[in-house]
């Protein structure tokens, strides 16, 4: 099962521990914990559902390209990074 | 007379409060973070705020015991955009304007128990029945034909950021969106229209100067005694009306400026108005770095320039438009700037005194009850 890591700054503002989820793609892997911490959605979602402006999430240490959709790719064994931008700082 | 005073800035928070021995800071909450809008609520003591995260962003926070501890609200959100939707493009820019929320830029009590107004940018107005418990987006206005006219002024995006909901007639809301002049609803936010004839922008060809729908109010204020009587702080000028927003009439003789952003009315005396000027427009600083308020008592026929403690050699600093405040006495008020000060005054602006000159960048000052 992947794994989601997020920012440790966005455990200053709600809940966001560590996760091993079920997903094919980013999409279902952040579904799959946003279900388990339904207020860390808007953190890391925009109200259209795209990755923040200022967010970017890496898979295996790659930035994901589909940050509209986040149909990107994942591995059973993939480690995922919810990290903050410095464009954001 | 209000005791406490809380101001929104670029890192966070700040409380202050009244003692024996004058005002004093007290708290900070959310440091670090940008609060651009608050709004202490006087039906029941609730404090709101808008938090805007740099990377995670906006979120609305309330507080039961005047900022002690908070707890998360929800956020108005853009309903799904539909699939077939063709986008609204900024007329000036052709750029399409985003379907998502990019700045609260305005919070007030509506007239029902738990009723709360939310304006935003890029021009979303939102509503709440439930204390901000949950959101909606009002579509009669979302949805507006006209919403293609309307364009960023200071912003990228249009956003509206003035709400007065009328005290005598609660189904009466009037909105000031920069760019988009003036609009009211009478129905309680089930229709718009967008008013204001006499109202003049110089930032378009001369013969669409006096189009309603293309102007750039800064901020409009009344008075609670009187709401036919409003005060506008606009892009290029100030305007007063006397019918309710229908009709203005330009105020041509306050000195030192007729730019600024700020506006505030006397609580029972709508012919009393308090505005700071500034250099225009691309300059945007104190005139002469002396910094000034400006007050007339009158209904504008006099104006007089106010500067005793305030600072009148090299002072640079900018007031936006939510940082005038003036407390239900109407003799105490405060002001602060973008280069971190604060000054409350408490016999009406004849003089000011520093609350302090540490501050980040304000965004919103507002009393509590």
């Amino acid at each position: 099962m992947p794994t989601v890591e997020f920012t440790a700054n966005l455990a200053n503002q709600t809940h966001a521990p560590k996760c091993r989820v079920d997903g094919r793609n980013v999409r279902e892997c952040l579904d799959a914990v946003f279900e388990l911490h339904p207020k860390l959605r808007g953190y890391v979602l925009d109200d259209q559902n795209a990755i923040r402006q200022h967010v970017v999430v890496f898979v295996d240490g790659t930035a994901i390209r589909d940050r509209r959709a986040q149909t990107d790719a994942v591995r059973p064994d993939s480690e995922l990074f919810v990290m903050q931008a410095l464009s954001g700082g | 007379m209000s005791t406490k005073l809380y101001l929104g800035t670029r890192k966070g928070l700040l409380e202050a409060v009244r003692g024996t021995n004058g005002w004093k800071i007290t708290r900070m909450s959310f440091l670090g973070v940008q609060v651009p809008m608050l709004l202490p609520d006087a039906r029941d003591g609730a404090l709101y705020a808008a938090v805007e995260h740099g990377h995670f962003g906006t979120k609305i926070h309330a507080s039961r015991d005047g900022g002690a501890t908070w707890e998360e609200r929800a956020c108005p959100t853009y309903p799904p955009k539909p699939d077939n939707y063709v986008d609204v493009a900024n007329p000036m820019s052709q750029e399409p304007t985003p379907w998502t929320l990019k700045k609260i830029w305005a919070l007030e009590a509506g007239a029902g128990e738990g009723e709360l107004w939310c304006g935003t940018i890029p021009g979303g107005l939102f509503h709440s029945t439930d204390h901000g418990a949950s959101w909606r987006l009002v579509e009669s206005l979302w949805n507006h034909p006209d919403r293609a006219k309307w364009f960023g002024g200071g912003a990228d995006w249009p956003g509206i950021h003035s709400i007065l909901i009328d005290p005598r007639d609660k189904q009466r809301l009037l909105l000031a969106v920069s760019c988009a002049g003036v609009w009211e609803s009478r129905d309680g936010g089930e229709s718009w229209q967008n008013i204001g004839e006499g109202i003049r922008a110089e930032y378009v060809p001369p013969d669409q100067a006096g189009d309603p729908g293309i102007q750039d109010p800064h901020r409009i204020a009344w008075s609670v005694s009187n709401p036919d009587t409003i005060w506008m702080q606009h892009h290029n000028g100030i305007f007063v009306s006397h019918d309710g927003g229908k009709n203005w009439r330009e105020i041509t003789n306050a000195a030192p400026s007729a730019f600024g952003f700020a506006v505030a009315v006397h609580p029972r005396d709508p012919q009393t108005a308090w505005l700071i000027p500034g250099v225009k427009d691309e300059c945007r600083v104190a005139c002469d770095g002396a910094l000034c308020v400006m007050r007339t008592q009158n209904g504008g026929e006099t104006w007089e320039q106010l500067r005793a403690g305030l600072p009148q050699q090299h002072a640079y600093h900018l007031v936006f438009r939510h940082c005038l405040d003036v407390s239900g006495d109407g003799r105490t008020l405060a002001f602060g700037s973008t280069t971190g000060s604060v000054w409350i005054s408490e016999d009406g602006g004849d003089s000011w005194e520093r609350l302090s000159a540490e501050l980040p960048p304000v965004y919103c000052v507002r009393f509590g009850p």
